[in-house]
């Protein structure tokens, strides 16, 4: 018998569902408001809701610091470290989901377990292999990381996409004489492609919002948003509305990203679970 | 062109066997079909014909060539799939076509080729719809398009039709022998239903546990089943075994009985039971019968018979019919 799913069981979620969502926005909304207050209104207390709108906060950031060279970072370290990802992990979940062996879950699973670490464990030995490369502080040095840290879940959730594409597909295409590289292009790919789109937008923002090796790895030259971010959070000093203002135009271009993949990234999240 | 011939193939999934040794030579242009109950290794004993699982050990020829290590595009077959395994994210026209352009044939012989196989198939009106679009019936007639579309030296079938209704199964079991007739290519049949497979062979093979019990003709196989197992597994309703007194006063360790050949009477016969389920159905009638000394036993009369459930009747076999087995259930 199919649950009956009254009027008010409806109307509660609809509240609950909105009232989570105002909650995990809230902090956002009020970062984005602050960002337009004098410091002095920042620290108000109470808060101010009322204020005098300012955009100095926002020409200082700008002419204290590159945002530009910031911005053009992240975007090449989140999108070249996602696209460089891409590139390994499809051909090895593609193996792992329909040429399974004994030890696919294992490894699977060891993948996973180098998530669980914490990366600090592994700062010295990545810092020090980087500095004997010569790559420090360089665009190249973060992505190859970036695209290493993130691997795992990319190979994750493609394995997990790739799984549900029934295999007698692909066996269909050998029985008519696609060669394997005909198979991959003209049916996994098309099949797997609301999937591949999801997995890269997800790891793009995992990429953007990275700060531990950003932080640790850059100085100057490679330095992205999430660095650029830090620089104005001093120990002294008002910093409030900066700081905001600085935050909220580090995370506009992923949002604004965001908001037009809605769709792909909610049926990413869910792991096609959902049909 | 399609003959196919099996050496000794065996096949294990880990340490599981599952084909142990089987040996099996297919006719060029013959239509046979693989037969058995439910994980006998009909589906594998198919897959490694098709190459797409890997012989354990033995050779697989197809017309005298050794493709025992060839890859599936290399050895010339159309397979059809039980879930159908169309392309989804293709037209019905780019399903047909695409065994066409893996082969590298130029657009315009493509575009013929799809369509005159579009016709033969009844899909004419479908070719720009994508298979979610289409009934259960449609989809079938998508993957045999794929699979006729080009000339290969013999099609596979893996239970194609167990997904459609009854009324679709008819329909569809008699357009795939008509496309047998007139392809006149070899077709190996894997299904698990007696009926399907009666009707369509040319030869069947019976299978259980990975072995193959029986090769034969449909009427030879139900004539002269080699033992107990194939007795019993071709026919419907199943054979009735017997192996109390009344066999050995027939001269075996074990009889076999089929359904049809009863006679049944409401006054006088050799065993004398109670109706216990009577199935009318317009042309036939299947009694269950309780007897005394032989347990329950299935007969089939006309559909005329008036005995219902209740009724006492008496059952005699009819004496030249009768199926005698050993103690190692062989026929003799
Ligand atoms: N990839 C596999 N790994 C391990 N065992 C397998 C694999 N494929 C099949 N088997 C086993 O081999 C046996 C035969 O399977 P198969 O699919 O050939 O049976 P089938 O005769 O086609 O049955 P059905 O009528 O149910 O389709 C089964 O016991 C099954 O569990
Ligand atoms: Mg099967």
């Amino acid at each position: 018998m199919a649950r009956k799913i009254t009027i008010q069981h409806q109307l509660g979620f609809t509240l609950l569902a909105w009232f989570l969502g105002l909650l995990m926005f809230f902090p956002i909304f009020w970062m984005i408001l602050t960002s337009f207050k004098t410091e002095i209104d920042a620290i108000a207390s109470p808060p101010l809701v009322v204020f005098s709108v300012t955009l100095e906060n926002y020409i200082e950031v700008l002419s204290r610091s590159n945002y530009l060279k910031f911005f053009s970072n992240s975007v090449i370290i989140a999108g070249g470290s996602t696209l460089l990802a891409l590139v390994v992990a499809i051909p090895s979940a593609w193996a792992m989901a329909f040429s399974p062996t004994r030890h696919t879950k294992n490894v699977l699973m060891w993948m996973l377990s180098t998530k669980m670490m914490p990366p600090v464990g592994v700062l010295v030995p990545i810092y020090l292999s980087l500095k004997y490369m010569g790559l420090l502080d360089t665009r190249f040095g973060l992505t190859i990381i970036m695209m290493l840290i993130n691997l795992p879940i990319i190979i994750w959730m493609l394995y997990t996409y790739f799984k549900e594409i029934p295999s007698e597909i692909l066996e269909a295409s050998r029985m008519d004489g696609a060669k394997l590289w005909q198979e991959i292009i003209f049916v996994l790919l098309p099949m797997a492609l609301p999937g591949i789109a999801s997995t890269m937008l997800l790891n793009i923002i995992l990429a953007w919002n990275e700060a531990f090796w950003t932080l640790n790895l850059t100085a100057a030259n490679a330095a992205t948003l999430t660095a650029f971010i830090a620089s104005y959070s001093s120990p002294e000093g008002l910093f409030w509305a900066k700081l905001s203002a600085a935050s909220t135009m580090a995370i506009a271009p992923i949002l604004i990203l965001g908001w037009f993949s809605q769709k792909q990234l909610v049926t990413g999240l869910t792991f096609g679970a959902v049909k | 062109m399609g003959k196919i011939h099996l050496e000794k193939v065996n096949k294990c999934f880990g340490d599981i066997e599952v084909i142990p040794s089987i040996d099996l030579e297919i006719e060029d242009g013959e239509f046979v079909v693989f037969v058995g109950p439910s994980g006998c290794g009909k589906s594998t004993l198919l897959r490694l014909i098709a190459g797409l699982e890997d012989l354990t050990s033995g050779k697989i020829f197809i017309n005298g060539q050794d493709v025992s290590n060839s890859a599936p595009a290399k050895r010339q077959l159309a397979m059809v799939f039980q879930s159908y395994a169309l392309y989804p994210h293709m037209t019905v026209y780019k399903n047909i076509a695409f065994p066409l352009k893996m082969a590298g044939i130029d657009k315009s012989e493509i575009d013929k080729k799809v369509k005159a196989a579009a016709k033969v198939l009844n899909l004419t009106d479908y070719l720009e719809r994508t298979p979610g679009q289409l009934s259960g019936g449609q989809r079938q007639r998508v993957a045999i398009g794929r699979a006729i579309v080009r000339q290969p030296s013999a099609f596979l079938f893996d239970e194609p039709l167990s997904n459609l209704d009854a009324a679709l199964r008819v329909n569809m079991r008699v357009e795939i022998t008509d496309l047998h007739k007139q392809l006149k290519r070899t077709m190996i049949y894997v299904t698990h239903d007696q009926v399907e497979a009666m009707t369509m062979a040319d030869r069947i093979v019976v299978l259980q546990a990975g072995n193959v019990e029986q090769f034969g003709t449909p009427l030879d196989i139900y004539n002269n089943p080699i033992n107990k197992f194939v007795a019993g597994f071709i026919g419907s309703p199943k054979m009735n075994f017997i192996s109390v007194h009344d066999a050995k006063q027939l001269g075996a360790f074990e009889i076999g009985i089929r359904p049809e050949h009863m006679n049944i009477s409401k006054t006088e016969g050799r065993w004398r039971g109670v109706v216990t389920v009577a199935e009318h159905l317009g042309s036939d009638t299947f009694l269950h019968v309780k007897t005394e000394g032989i347990g329950t036993i299935v007969t089939r009369g006309d559909g005329e018979l008036n005995i219902n459930y209740g009724d006492i009747v008496y059952v005699t076999p009819n004496l030249n019919k009768i199926y005698r087995f050993n103690e190692k259930g062989l026929s003799f």
